[in-house]
């Protein structure tokens, strides 16, 4: 963590070049390198991305950067996963040891404005910051946690919400900070803090990594709104066209029935305009946004299925993680995922 | 004309001012460098952020501290964390490493094997291991509910070691201030009698009046009606509340830096020892001294010149050390800073001021023991 710290800081003393500020700078770059560097949440974080005992990466978050990948080459390979704690994706970004961020990254305002000069084209899932504890301190309401000791990750919106919450509340706490997550989640499973706090989809994926997950509840209560975003790096018009029309794709496919097993036959035989500009049969929508194959958005149905299924196969009730769809449903199905429309 | 230059005592000279040029010009290329990189990012160099509020919650602080106070605050909460860890520390590996290396020269073969074999294994592993497994045996004790009570008032769990506090009262201060006039009493008894003994070579017995003082005062103190009040630990809800608290994250670094310093101090210790020549002892027994003198005496006062310089650097590595703490989430300085610049952004200036605060620190160390170590030195005859 310290150390990515220390390279980000050495990084921007001792870089040299980067010192005009182009449109697609970052595209650009990525195409010359002919890799995607893609910072995603390490050592591990269930559902959203793990690697396997050959280091390749899965996931959901992991199949958000290989669509863009989809997008940028027409080849979901061509990306290079690269872990990154709380503390370290933000030096990592701003130094360009990474492309984009897909590690559940909060979208705030500092974020996004000149504090930090990122940008966040587009919300991939909608979390919110909620509670865990053993069933045995028989809590029902976070606001019976006065005096509790609370395990939490440094450099996260979570740790500013917790702070706020407590503080709102008129409530006191003993936070326990520790940055790796394996580490955080050992020293709540083995009692050294009362409550574990994360994002809900995040806690969720946690509890399944601990000894015994049936004796935790996680509360209901919502401590904060976090619509986690990809993340880049402002200035490049073209990478955020990229990054936010990719993640509009998986959505727009599902509102309109395109799946992984019919999005061949409905692309060979579907009358309807609008989903014959999305895969790119007829219009010229891959050229406007710069993919790099007219129907880049039937190559990453055809690979990885649309938003939908993407969430079942990874976070979905059939999954460890078990969530339901809720705010990450379609809005017309009572969700709040809601695409531009793609003309 | 210009060989003579060369040649001259001038040539010194030239050779340090060119490298002062170098040194100026690599350090203004790095800065605008840096500047450059920061204005194509679009940051802008600046402490401003450090009078905003923080926001950032802090497990444990000497100082009083919420999360709306602000980054400096949150930075100076920081910094005493690692102050304090690092002056404990070098108290407690010193303690332990003169002790162990005292041990290594041993005449018992158990004693010197066993001391050997923990000075090779500590000091060949790495320390943020051993920091894991120290904060893994904390986080083995009991559940906070079920904490040990070894003694009345004292509490032994996962969420470290409460005991009784002394509330800071007027009582409290003439508590104290009784017992410091006790300590200088003794001080200025031994002065005293070590004087007498240059002027007469008649030795008395000190321990016995120093301590009376050192009792006695405070012992008066509370029979004037000043009684400390303490204020005992309970169990109030999740946590014990009242008492002093030692977190295991402070306990797990603490003991992981004191076991892992002592091993290297023990080795320091050994060969300034061993650095005094046998003749010494000899000739310290041939006049007679016990044993205990001969090392007070003798031995101890030589070897320190050959033992204080390693020390300094020990120090200064234990110091640095402390900064290890961000692995099992001690709050020291540098995990404070990892979070301010996340929060802020202002990755440059929060590195500056903890590189200016180790820098500081380990000058002032150096200082320290370059002070003594010269006190040392003078007393060679």
């Amino acid at each position: 963590m310290k150390w990515s710290m220390l390279a980000a800081a050495a990084a921007a003393f001792v870089s040299l070049g980067a010192s005009e500020a182009l449109a697609g700078r970052d595209l650009d770059q990525i195409k010359q390198r002919n890799t995607l560097r893609c910072g995603v949440q390490g050592p591990s974080n269930p559902g959203f991305g793990v690697p396997d005992s050959q280091g390749r990466w899965s996931g959901f978050n992991v199949e958000v950067c290989r669509a863009i990948a989809i997008t940028i080459f027409g080849d979901p390979n061509r990306v290079e996963f690269v872990p990154v704690t709380t503390q370290s994706r933000f030096p990592a970004l701003s130094a360009g040891e990474v492309d984009v961020l897909s590690n559940n990254t909060t979208w705030t305002l500092t974020r996004d404005s000149n504090v930090n000069r990122f940008n966040q084209p587009a919300i991939t899932f909608y979390d919110g910051q909620a509670i865990m504890v053993p069933r045995r301190l028989n809590v029902t309401s976070a606001r019976q946690l006065n005096g509790a000791t609370v395990c939490v990750q440094p450099g996260t919106t979570t740790e500013l919400n917790l702070a706020d919450f407590f503080r709102a509340n008129n409530l006191r706490f003993t936070p326990v900070v520790i940055a790796d997550l394996d580490e955080l989640r050992r020293a709540y499973d083995s009692g050294r803090c009362d409550v574990f706090t994360n994002d809900f989809a995040a806690l969720a994926a946690q509890r399944t990594l601990l000894t015994r997950p049936a004796d935790h509840v996680i509360l209901p209560e919502r401590l904060s709104k976090e619509p986690l975003a990809v993340t880049i790096r402002q200035g490049d018009e073209e990478l955020t066209n990229i990054v936010a029309w990719t993640t509009f794709a998986l959505i727009d496919a599902e509102e309109l029935g395109i799946t992984q097993a019919n999005v061949e036959q409905i692309a060979t035989t579907s009358t309807n305009p609008v989903v014959r500009r999305l895969l790119g049969v007829e219009g010229n929508m891959g050229e406007s946004l710069g993919a790099a194959r007219p129907d880049y958005v039937r190559q990453i149905i055809r690979t990885f299925g649309n938003y939908g299924e993407m969430f079942e196969r990874h976070l979905g009730t059939s999954t460890p993680l078990g969530l339901e769809r809720g705010m990450n449903n379609i809005w017309t199905r009572g969700g709040l995922l809601y695409a531009p429309p793609a003309r | 004309m210009s060989l003579s230059v060369l040649r001259g005592p001038a040539r010194g000279y030239l050779i340090q001012a060119a490298l002062l040029v170098a040194l100026v010009a690599t350090g203004m290329w790095l800065w605008s460098n840096a500047e450059a990189n920061m204005a194509a990012r679009g940051l802008r160099f600046g402490f401003g952020f450090l009078d905003r509020s923080a926001g950032i919650p802090i497990g444990e602080s000497l100082i009083p501290y919420t999360p709306a106070d602000t980054y400096r605050q949150a930075l100076t909460v920081g910094l005493l964390n690692t102050l304090r860890v690092a002056i404990i520390g070098c108290i407690l590996a010193t303690v332990l490493g003169v002790v162990l290396g005292l041990a290594r020269l041993s005449t018992n073969p158990m004693l010197r094997s066993l001391t050997g074999g923990y000075i090779e294994v500590i000091r060949n592993t790495p320390l943020v291991l051993q920091l894991v497994f120290w904060h893994a045996v904390m986080l083995q004790m009991p559940s906070v509910r079920q904490a040990l009570n070894p003694l009345p008032g004292v509490f032994l769990s996962q969420r470290g070691l409460k005991i009784p506090a002394l509330m800071a009262d007027p009582a409290l201060y003439a508590f104290l201030a009784a017992l410091a006039a006790g300590a200088i009493g003794w001080w200025v008894l031994l002065r005293r009698e070590r004087a007498r003994q240059v002027e007469t070579g008649e030795r008395r017995p000190t321990i016995l009046p120093g301590l009376a003082m050192l009792l006695g005062f405070p012992a008066l103190s509370i029979a004037a009606g000043f009684v400390p009040r303490v204020e005992w630990p309970e169990m109030a809800g999740f946590n014990f509340e009242g008492g002093l608290a030692l977190s295991p994250e402070f306990f797990a670094l603490l003991v992981g830096l004191v076991v892992y310093t002592a091993a290297f101090v023990a080795e320091i210790v050994r060969s300034g020892i061993q650095s005094v020549h046998r003749g010494q002892w000899e000739a310290a027994r041939a006049l007679g001294l016990p044993g205990g003198r001969i090392m007070r005496l003798v031995i101890l006062p030589q070897a320190l010149r050959v033992i204080i310089p390693p020390m300094t650097s020990q120090y200064l590595n234990l110091t640095k050390n402390s900064s290890l703490a961000v692995v099992i989430g001690y709050p020291d300085l540098v995990s404070v800073a990892n979070t301010s610049i996340n929060q802020t952004g202002q990755a440059i200036e929060v590195i500056t001021i903890f590189m200016t605060i180790y820098l500081a620190m380990s000058l002032v160390t150096s200082a320290l023991m370059n002070w003594y170590n010269a006190r040392v030195a003078l007393m060679e005859r």
